[in-house]
């Protein structure tokens, strides 16, 4: 039992340090990251993991910087999914796919696009994005809204 | 009589019964209603160095290259088109997300007196820059490198990198930003920002490198 509880004790820290890939640099009104099924408040400073969902609500917005220094921001009522986030510091290479549910983003592109042009996508409910290392927002509004 | 009071028995029970739940009321949406994407819109904006990258929309079979400032790909109603936007159409629909966008990952140079963990005069002014600039992110995370010119030896060049270093983190704490998010490191004279030979003293080799994210 000891040794159980000591080998997930050590997976868990293993695995927070090991799946940083951003943070938290700017939060205001409702900011949540969706992690694992679990909803957490996202605060100034806050780690931020491959497979994270940024969630804002009506009042909310959120800035993230990432390890290639690749920045992001969404407006209030967004869902930004980080699905697939992976950069090596030597080489520079790497990828990150983002999907935007819904709401607005802004990006400024880092690193990683500088090194291979096709290592950035976003993803919409209709669209898919390449980024030749640029800047550029998106907007999402489902029907009905 | 006991028809009577059976009689009550059964209104009341009528009364006291679980309200009848009303019937579901179903909308049937019209199938195009049902079957609509979102609305997007996807646009490029000139970088704060007045150049503009590119974004290749793909939608479908459908491609839009995205190439000049404000230029944006739309789809609405289902209905997908190219347009210009202009710089004010922008910001009243992205304010909110371009205003909570972080300041941009950057790196600030400063220079040293020979041999020493000095700063030359004019960096000293440089350094109030720096820290002024540094003050307006709220959560900096901070990697100081130090390096050395190519006089000496480099086993001490590699000491005086790091202390070099160390003495600029020294003014990042002074101003209040906390030590745990200050790294930093010596390079000695491995990383030449200037390449000479052995021995050469280049002033523009000893530095420290502040990198912000």
């Amino acid at each position: 039992m000891r040794w159980t509880l000591l080998v997930c004790l050590s997976c868990f820290a293993a695995g927070v340090w090991a799946g940083d890939v951003g943070q938290i640099k700017a939060a205001t009104g409702a900011v949540f990251l969706e992690r694992q099924g679990e909803r957490l408040p996202a605060t100034l400073g806050m780690p931020v993991q491959e497979s994270d969902t940024l969630v804002t609500g009506a009042d909310g917005s959120a800035g993230v910087t990432f390890s290639d220094n690749s920045v992001l921001s969404v407006g209030p009522g967004s869902v930004l999914a980080i699905e697939r986030y992976a950069f090596d510091s030597t080489t520079h290479n790497g990828h990150f796919d983002a999907s935007l549910k819904k709401g607005t983003l802004a990006v400024v592109s880092g690193k990683m696009v500088k090194q291979s042009p096709d290592a950035m996508r976003v993803r919409t409910p209709s669209s898919i994005m390449g980024v030749r290392g640029t800047e550029f927002v998106v907007k999402v509004i489902e029907p009905g809204n | 009589m006991l028809v009577l009071v059976l009689g009550a028995l059964v209104i009341l029970g009528a009364i006291y019964a679980e309200p009848v739940p009303p019937e579901k009321t179903v909308v049937v949406l019209p199938r195009a209603v049902l079957q609509r994407p979102p609305d997007e819109t996807v646009v490029v904006l000139p970088s704060a160095d007045g150049h503009t990258g590119t974004v290749v929309v793909q939608r479908g079979g459908e491609r839009h290259v995205l190439n000049q400032p404000f230029a944006a790909s739309r789809l609405t109603g289902g209905k997908a088109e190219i347009t210009q936007l202009s710089d004010a159409e922008v910001r009243q629909s992205f304010g909110v997300a371009l205003e909570a966008l972080p300041a941009r990952p950057t790196t600030f140079l400063l220079y040293f007196i020979t041999a020493t963990d000095e700063l030359t005069d004019e960096s000293k002014g440089e350094l109030k820059k720096i820290l002024a600039a540094l003050k307006q992110r709220a959560v900096p995370d901070i990697m100081v490198v130090g390096h050395t010119d190519t006089v000496g030896e480099p086993e001490r060049n590699d000491l005086l990198s790091a202390r070099r270093a160390e003495r600029v983190k020294g003014f990042l704490i002074e101003i209040g930003i906390p030590s745990a998010q200050i790294q930093t490191a010596g390079r000695g004279e491995r990383e030449l920002l200037v390449p000479s030979a052995d021995n050469v003293d280049e002033p523009r080799n000893r530095r420290v490198e502040i990198n912000v994210r």
